[in-house]
């Protein structure tokens, strides 16, 4: 199993039947596709629709039926459609169960930085952060290190997306949880040891006596 | 008075400077052949109030591929290369705002009301220069309404009133630019009789709409 499949799975064990969820472009997407069959999960997509899915077969594609990307998708009966406010209400009043995004670092005290790397990258912020400060839990989707520097550092360089603190943060390495005394190592990926995930990681982790290993079906 | 305008007198209404509202998400929503008349018309040095600028050639893109925009106020230039270039060689001022945010701050500017408060962006680059208010203990950004000469709708139908209703996610930030426009401009892919859209239905009360542009005959 690749690295970003095993994340995908470990996040899916997150989500609860009739929670509403928004996925982020990318890894997150892939989140979707790893669900128990029978689990009735909401996906909004932030640019006015609950219910979306993939598209049902190629020649179906509307050009009002899009994701965030602009990408055609399909929707579910009883997806419903609405304006940018109500989407962002949806995000920002709290009504969001989870949110899972991708991240370039995140830190100690759990506070996330996926938006910008001043003098390369500008792409703006989009809907990220509303989609951290709003959402009841923040799920943070991530390879745990790139180009052999670790993403999980002491604190953030780059600008952060929000001061919240996010709730969970899935590696190809580990799942962390962060608290107010610091980044708990919860579970590590199969086969990886704590001390492959202590080598990876550039600032203090707390490891409970017992952390059991990602509970993954192939 | 009808509100049927030609495609070329609606855009002709609009000045070079104005400041544009316009529709649509990644392409989805944006009315298409407004912003082909802009471009054939050349309307430069205006200020665009956007979700974003698509791709290049698609969308508010073509407005940005003419070099028409001086300054854009947007939630995300990450899909078009020609708007970063732009931004980083000085020709087009960009002020990015949380998507959020953007939406609020135009639906402040059509609903009377003196910004929004939220807490999104507190802490971040985005509260730079901005006022912030505690309120039972949590902090709060002062988001400043926006509002534009014209706003370009595109909808899924208009009857003659000027009435409209939208489609799936094409609606995104249409109906709350409707609202914050001096002039309302919808271009709509049907104009149907009054009736046909049942007043439950209607998303944008024909008050707001000013001109509507005449569908291209799509039969011929």
């Amino acid at each position: 199993m690749d690295e970003k499949t095993l994340i995908a799975k470990r996040v899916a064990l997150e989500l609860k039947d009739g929670f509403l969820v928004n996925l982020g472009i990318g890894l997150p997407t892939m989140v979707a596709a790893h669900l128990p069959k029978d689990m009735n999960v909401f996906f909004q997509s932030e640019n006015g629709l609950i219910g979306m899915s993939a598209l049902p077969e190629q020649g179906f594609a509307l050009g009002d039926l899009t994701d965030a990307g602009g990408a055609f998708i399909g929707a579910l009966p009883g997806a419903c459609a609405f304006d940018s406010a109500t989407s962002f209400g949806l995000i920002r009043g709290g009504h969001l169960d989870v949110t899972v995004l991708g991240g370039l670092q995140v830190d100690q005290s759990g506070q996330l930085a996926n938006w910008m790397v001043p003098g390369k990258m500008v792409p703006g912020m989009g809907g990220a952060m509303d989609l951290v400060s709003g959402a009841k839990q923040v799920i943070v989707a991530m390879q745990h290190t790139a180009k052999g520097k670790s993403k999980i550092v002491s604190k953030c360089t780059l600008p952060l997306t929000s001061v919240r603190r996010v709730d969970l943060i899935v590696t190809d390495l580990a799942v962390l949880q962060p608290s107010d005394e610091g980044l708990i190592l919860k579970e590590t990926a199969p086969g990886v040891s704590i001390d492959q995930v202590k080598a990876a990681t550039d600032c203090e982790l707390i490891i409970p006596s017992n952390v059991p290993e990602m509970q993954i079906t192939a | 008075m009808s509100k049927l305008r030609t495609l070329e007198e609606a855009v002709a209404a609009t000045p070079e400077g104005a400041v544009l509202m316009i529709g649509g998400f990644m392409g989805a929503g944006t009315p298409h052949r407004l912003m082909d008349e802009l471009v054939r018309q050349g309307k430069k040095g205006l200020t665009v109030i956007a979700n974003d600028t698509a791709r290049p050639n698609v969308g508010i893109g073509i407005l940005i591929d003419a070099k028409l925009v001086a300054k854009l106020v947007t939630s995300h230039i990450g899909t078009n290369p020609e708007t970063q270039r732009q931004m980083i060689a000085g020709e087009t001022q960009v002020e990015l705002v949380p998507q959020g945010t953007l939406a609020e701050r135009i639906r402040s500017g059509g609903f009377g009301l003196g910004g929004v408060l939220t807490p999104t962006g507190v802490g971040t680059t985005v509260d730079e220069g901005k006022q912030t208010i505690e309120i039972d203990g949590k902090t709060f950004l002062v988001e400043k309404p926006l509002k534009a000469d014209f706003a370009l709708i595109n909808a899924k139908r208009a009857d003659y009133y000027g009435n409209v209703d939208y489609a799936l996610t094409a609606r995104n930030f249409n109906p709350l630019m409707a609202m914050s426009a001096e002039t309302v401009v919808v271009e709509a892919a049907d104009i149907v009789p009054v009736g046909v859209i049942p007043p439950d239905v209607v998303v944008t009360p024909n008050v707001l709409v000013d001109y509507l542009i005449a569908t291209e005959n799509r039969h011929g």
